[in-house]
C-alpha cells in the first residue's frame, strides 16, 4: 500500500488585484486577485516552506526529495538541493528537479509512487513550487500567481492510499518558454484548449477510470490542473463531474500557479476530505498523468494543521508598481549608499551550515547557544571562552521575540523601508537580522518571531539564501 | 602596570575646517592640519621623530602621509574603527611614554565625500572575503545599528514615542547650538526641536538631525615628554589617561546584553578614569567631547561615562546639564553632528576641542575654569564595539 502520509501548503502573503493590474492598463481588470510572491521569495523559499509545513507533523525520515517547478532559479543547478538543505534532510536524501511542464508536478507524485512501491524509497517528499511571470499588459500577468504545496508519498500512517495511476504524454506545443524568452509564450487560446488541454485530459482520465472499472459517480472530488477557471468548469463538465464534486481551484484567489496548482488543490480536497472519499487528480503538461486516491481513517490526524481557508485570510495588497520592482521589471534608481559587497562562494560555503538550516552552535561547558552571522564557526564560547569545545544547536526551528528594532529607511532593498532586529531566541541565543512579511504598523518589542528562509540579496549571479525572521 | 597620567603632553594641534570639501584632497586636509601643529607647537617638520597617521578608507600604509614629506622616518598607518583618530594619538603618546622618542606626530585623515556616496561602508571584517561583509552579513545602515539603542531606551524606560523624540532632539539642539559657534564645523544651523523632530526618519527613532553629516577633515597633534613640554609652550596639556576596550560583539550574540548601555564605552570610561585617578566624573571632567554619531547613543553615553546615573540621562537632559553653560558641557565644538564623521580624523577633533578649552581659547565656546577634558569615540556599534576614552588635562600632577 502507498499513498499520500502528509501534506503541506505555503501561498505568500502579498496580492495582486486583477483590478489593481487593469487600473495600470487602462482596461477593464477582471475580479479577483492572485498571490504574489515577496520581494525576497521565490520557488526555493516557497518550496522550503511547503516542505517544513509537510514535515511539522511526521518528521523528516525522508529518502528523495523531489521538487516540481517550471522557474527554478538555477538553469544549472539543483534547486531540490537547496530545498534538502534548507529543510535539513540527512545527506543521503536522493535529490530530484522534475521541470521543463506544468505536468512536473504529478509526474514527481507518479516516480515516488514508484520509488515507494519498488521499494527504493520508504518516504518521498514531493514538493511543487512555482513563481511565473507573464508579459506586462498581457493575458498571462492576470493568470499567474505563486505558491507551493508539498505531499509526502510513504507506506505508513496513509491519509489517502494512492489506488491506481495513468499517464500518456502528448508532444503539444501549447506553452513554452525558450532559453532567451523572459515570459510564457502560448499558441492561440481556443486552439491549445480544444486541441491540446480538453482531449488530452479527458483521454487521460477516461482511460484511468476504464482501466480501474470507475464512473465519475464513484468519486467524492475531482481536482485537476487548468490553466484558467473556464476551462476548469469546461472539462470537469465534459468528463461528467457534477458541482459538488468539482474542488475549487482557487483560480480567483491565487490565480494560477503552475506546477503548484493542481497540489495545492489536492491539500485543500483533503483537508475537507473523511475516510473512504474517493478522489481524482490529474495533473497536465505535455500529456497527463491521473491518480486514484482513496481517504483512510488517518485522515483525521491532518485536521488540526492550518487550513488553507485560514491560509487565505492573510491578504497584504501589493500595487503594481512595487510588483514591477519585486519582479525586477522596471529598472530603478539604485541606493547612494555604499554597496552591500558580493556574497564570496568560498565564505558561503564555510558558513553553509549557518546559511542552511541556520546552525549555530551550543557551548558543552556552559550551554550558551550562539550565532552570529559574521564568522559563523565558533571557536571560542561567547560567554566563557571554552575553546572548541561546541555541539550543533539549530536556531531555523526556534521561536523568538524581537528584543529592539530598527526602521531603515536607506538599507538597499526592494521593499523599503527594512525592518531590522535583535532577535532572543526561546531557548537562549541571539540574532540580528532582517525581518519580513512583517506590518510596520504592528513591529514592537517583545514580538514573537519565527525564522523564514529568504532571498536575502542577489549578485554575482548567484541568489543569496538566508534567514530571516517574520512575526508569528 | 604603569600609568600614562603625566608622561606625554600635546604641545601642538592643528584641524582643518570640517565639510565638503571638493577643493581638497587627503594630502591637502593632512597639510593643512599638519602644519597649523607645527606652527602651534612652533617646530619646524624636520624636528618630528615619527607619526602614526590614521584612516580607515583614505589611504593604506605609511604612504598615506608622504605628502608631508617628512624625511625617512618611522610611519606608520593605523585603523580602530570610528576610534582610528584616537589611536593614532594613543600610539604616538605610547611610543614618547616608553622613551624611544621624543617629538612625534599623531594625524588623523578621511576624505569621504569623493566616494560620491552618501553614506560609510562597513570595513572589511577580518576572517571574511576581503571585500567588506559576509555573504550573510548584516545589510543595515549605521543608523539602524545606532536605532536598536534609542529603540530599546524608549521600550526600557517607558519613554513614549513622542517624549523619546523630544529627548533625542535636544541633543541634536544643543549640538547644532554649539557648531553654530565654531567656524571650523560643517554644520552652522542653529535647530529648534521642532525642526528636529519633523525631519525625515532615517531609521526610527533617528530623523535626519539626529544622525551626524558626512565629511572630510584631518586634525593632528604634536605630542612630547612631559617633562620637556614647556620647551614648546607655557600652556601644553598632559595626558591623563588613554584607554580602549575592544568588545568581542558579545552584545550582538548574548541575551544579557540589554541596548540600554554600550559595555564598551563603560569599560573604557572605567579604564581611563582609573588611570587619571578620577572619581567623580561629573565633578572631575570639566567638558567632554563624546561620539554623538547618533543622538541616541549620546544620550546612552551620558550614563556609560558616569555623568549621568544609569536611568536618569533623560533628568539632565531635561535641565540642561549637558550644554555650554551646564554643569557638564559636553561636544562643546558641536560634536560629530556638527563636523560629520571623517573616521579617522574624529577623534583628533574631539582632543583639538578639547586642548583649546583647557587653554582657555575656545572663544564663544569657552567653558569656566576646565582643569580636566576628556574625549570619547566608539568604533563599531552597540553590541559589537571598541570603546575608546582620552582623558587631559592642563595641570601636572
Amino acid at each position: 500500500m502507498a499513498g499520500i502520509t502528509s501534506i503541506g501548503v505555503y501561498i505568500p502573503r502579498y496580492r495582486l488585484s486583477l483590478e489593481e493590474i487593469g487600473r495600470m492598463w487602462q482596461t477593464r481588470g477582471a475580479s479577483g486577485e492572485k498571490a504574489i510572491a515577496g520581494y525576497d521569495e521565490d520557488t526555493v523559499t516557497m518550496a522550503v516552506a511547503a516542505s517544513l509545513d509537510c514535515m511539522k507533523q511526521i518528521g523528516k525520515d525522508v529518502d528523495s526529495l523531489y521538487l516540481a517547478t517550471v522557474t527554478a532559479p538555477y538553469k544549472e543547478k539543483q534547486s531540490a538541493a537547496l530545498v534538502a538543505g534548507a529543510a535539513d534532510l540527512r545527506k543521503t536524501c536522493h535529490t530530484v528537479d522534475f521541470t521543463n511542464t506544468l505536468r512536473a508536478g504529478t509526474t514527481a507524485m507518479k516516480a515516488a509512487l514508484d520509488a515507494i512501491k519498488g521499494g527504493s524509497a520508504g518516504q518521498v517528499l514531493v514538493v511543487a513550487s512555482d513563481c511565473r511571470i507573464g508579459a506586462p499588459k498581457g493575458r498571462f500577468e492576470q493568470l499567474l500567481g505563486d505558491g507551493a504545496a508539498a505531499v509526502m508519498i510513504g507506506s505508513d500512517n496513509i491519509i489517502a492510499e494512492i489506488e491506481g495511476a495513468h499517464s500518456i504524454f502528448s508532444d503539444f506545443t501549447d506553452l513554452w518558454r525558450m532559453e532567451k524568452d523572459a515570459f510564457v509564450q502560448s499558441g492561440e487560446g481556443r486552439f491549445i484548449d480544444e486541441a491540446g488541454y480538453i482531449p488530452t485530459m479527458r483521454e487521460t482520465v477516461t482511460e484511468l477510470m476504464e482501466k480501474y472499472s470507475l464512473t465519475p459517480g464513484d468519486f467524492t472530488k475531482i481536482v485537476f490542473y487548468a490553466p484558467d477557471s473556464r476551462a476548469y468548469a469546461g472539462l470537469a463538465k465534459t468528463l461528467g463531474f457534477v458541482k459538488d464534486q468539482i474542488q475549487e481551484p482557487f483560480f480567483g484567489q491565487i490565480g494560477n500557479t503552475g506546477t503548484a496548482a493542481a497540489v495545492i488543490m489536492l491539500t485543500a480536497a483533503l483537508e475537507e476530505a473523511i475516510p473512504g472519499d474517493r478522489i481524482l487528480f490529474a495533473g497536465y503538461g505535455d500529456g497527463a498523468d491521473a491518480f486514484i486516491l482513496r481517504v483512510t481513517d488517518n485522515i483525521s490526524r491532518i485536521k488540526s494543521a492550518l487550513l488553507m481557508k485560514d491560509r487565505l485570510t492573510v491578504r497584504v495588497p501589493v500595487d503594481y508598481g512595487r510588483y514591477l520592482v519585486w519582479r525586477n521589471l522596471v529598472p530603478v534608481e539604485p541606493s547612494g549608499l555604499p554597496e552591500r559587497a558580493e556574497p564570496s562562494l568560498a565564505a558561503r560555503w564555510r558558513e553553509r551550515k549557518t546559511i542552511r538550516a541556520l546552525y549555530g552552535a551550543k557551548c558543552r561547558k556552559c550551554g550558551t547557544p550562539q550565532i552570529h552571522p559574521i564568522g559563523q564557526i565558533s571557536r571560542i564560547c561567547v560567554t566563557c571562552q571554552a575553546k572548541d569545545d561546541f555541539e550543533n544547536y539549530k536556531f531555523s526551528d526556534k521561536t523568538g521575540k524581537l528584543f529592539t528594532y530598527a526602521i531603515d529607511q536607506l538599507q538597499p532593498t526592494l521593499n523599503p523601508p527594512a525592518l531590522n532586529g535583535v532577535i532572543d531566541f526561546d531557548g537562549g541565543g541571539r540574532l540580528i537580522c532582517e525581518l519580513t512579511d512583517y506590518d510596520l504598523t504592528r513591529v514592537s518589542t517583545g514580538m514573537a518571531v519565527e525564522m523564514t528562509f529568504r532571498k536575502l540579496s542577489q549578485g554575482k549571479g548567484i541568489v543569496n539564501y538566508f534567514w530571516k525572521a517574520k512575526p508569528i | 602596570m604603569e600609568s600614562i597620567k603625566d608622561k606625554v603632553a600635546i604641545v601642538g594641534m592643528g584641524c582643518t575646517r570640517f565639510g565638503e570639501r571638493w577643493d581638497m584632497g587627503v594630502e591637502d586636509l593632512l597639510v593643512e592640519a599638519a602644519y597649523e601643529a607645527f606652527q602651534d607647537a612652533g617646530i619646524e617638520p624636520n624636528v618630528i621623530q615619527a607619526a602614526w597617521i590614521g584612516t580607515v578608507f583614505s589611504g593604506m600604509s605609511a604612504m598615506t602621509l608622504a605628502p608631508l614629506g617628512l624625511q625617512y622616518i618611522p610611519i606608520t598607518r593605523v585603523e580602530n574603527m570610528c576610534a582610528t583618530g584616537s589611536e593614532a594619538l594613543r600610539a604616538a603618546s605610547y611610543a614618547i611614554a616608553a622613551g624611544v622618542c621624543d617629538i612625534a606626530l599623531a594625524i588623523g585623515v578621511e576624505k569621504l565625500k569623493d566616494s560620491g556616496q552618501t553614506g560609510v561602508k562597513g570595513p572589511a571584517i577580518v576572517g571574511d572575503n576581503t571585500d567588506g561583509s559576509s555573504a550573510i552579513g548584516s545589510g543595515y545602515s549605521a543608523p539602524a545599528s545606532f536605532a536598536y539603542l534609542g529603540t530599546r531606551y524608549f521600550s526600557h524606560y517607558n519613554i513614549d514615542r513622542d517624549e523619546g523624540k523630544r529627548l533625542l532632539a535636544e541633543i541634536a539642539v544643543k549640538n547644532h547650538y554649539n557648531g553654530s559657534l565654531n567656524p571650523k564645523a560643517h554644520f552652522h544651523n542653529i535647530l529648534t526641536v521642532e525642526q528636529v523632530i519633523k525631519a525625515p526618519i532615517v531609521a526610527w527613532p533617528l530623523g535626519l538631525f539626529d544622525c551626524c553629516g558626512v565629511s572630510d577633515g584631518a586634525a593632528a597633534a604634536i605630542v612630547t615628554r612631559a617633562d620637556m613640554a614647556k620647551n614648546f609652550r607655557s600652556d601644553p596639556v598632559y595626558i591623563k589617561g588613554l584607554a580602549i576596550s575592544a568588545g568581542a560583539r558579545q552584545g550582538s550574540m548574548r541575551q544579557d546584553y540589554d541596548y540600554v548601555h554600550v559595555d564598551e564605552n563603560v569599560r573604557a570610561a572605567q579604564q581611563v578614569y582609573a588611570e587619571a585617578g578620577i572619581k567623580d566624573p561629573r565633578k572631575e571632567i570639566c567638558c567632554a567631547e563624546v561620539h554623538d554619531c547618533f543622538t541616541a547613543h549620546e544620550l546612552v553615553v551620558y550614563e556609560d561615562l558616569g555623568f549621568s546615573p544609569r536611568g536618569r540621562a533623560r533628568e539632565d537632559i531635561e535641565a540642561g546639564t549637558f550644554t555650554l553653560k551646564g554643569e557638564i558641557p559636553i561636544n562643546t565644538d558641536g560634536g560629530l553632528k556638527c563636523f560629520g564623521h571623517p573616521l579617522g580624523a574624529s577623534g583628533l577633533r574631539m582632543m583639538y576641542e578639547v586642548y583649546l578649552q583647557l587653554q582657555g581659547k575656545a572663544g564663544p565656546r569657552q567653558v569656566k575654569n576646565p582643569r580636566l577634558g576628556m574625549t570619547h569615540n566608539l568604533g563599531g556599534n552597540a553590541g559589537a564595539g571598541i570603546g575608546c576614552c582620552v582623558v587631559a588635562g592642563n595641570e601636572k600632577g
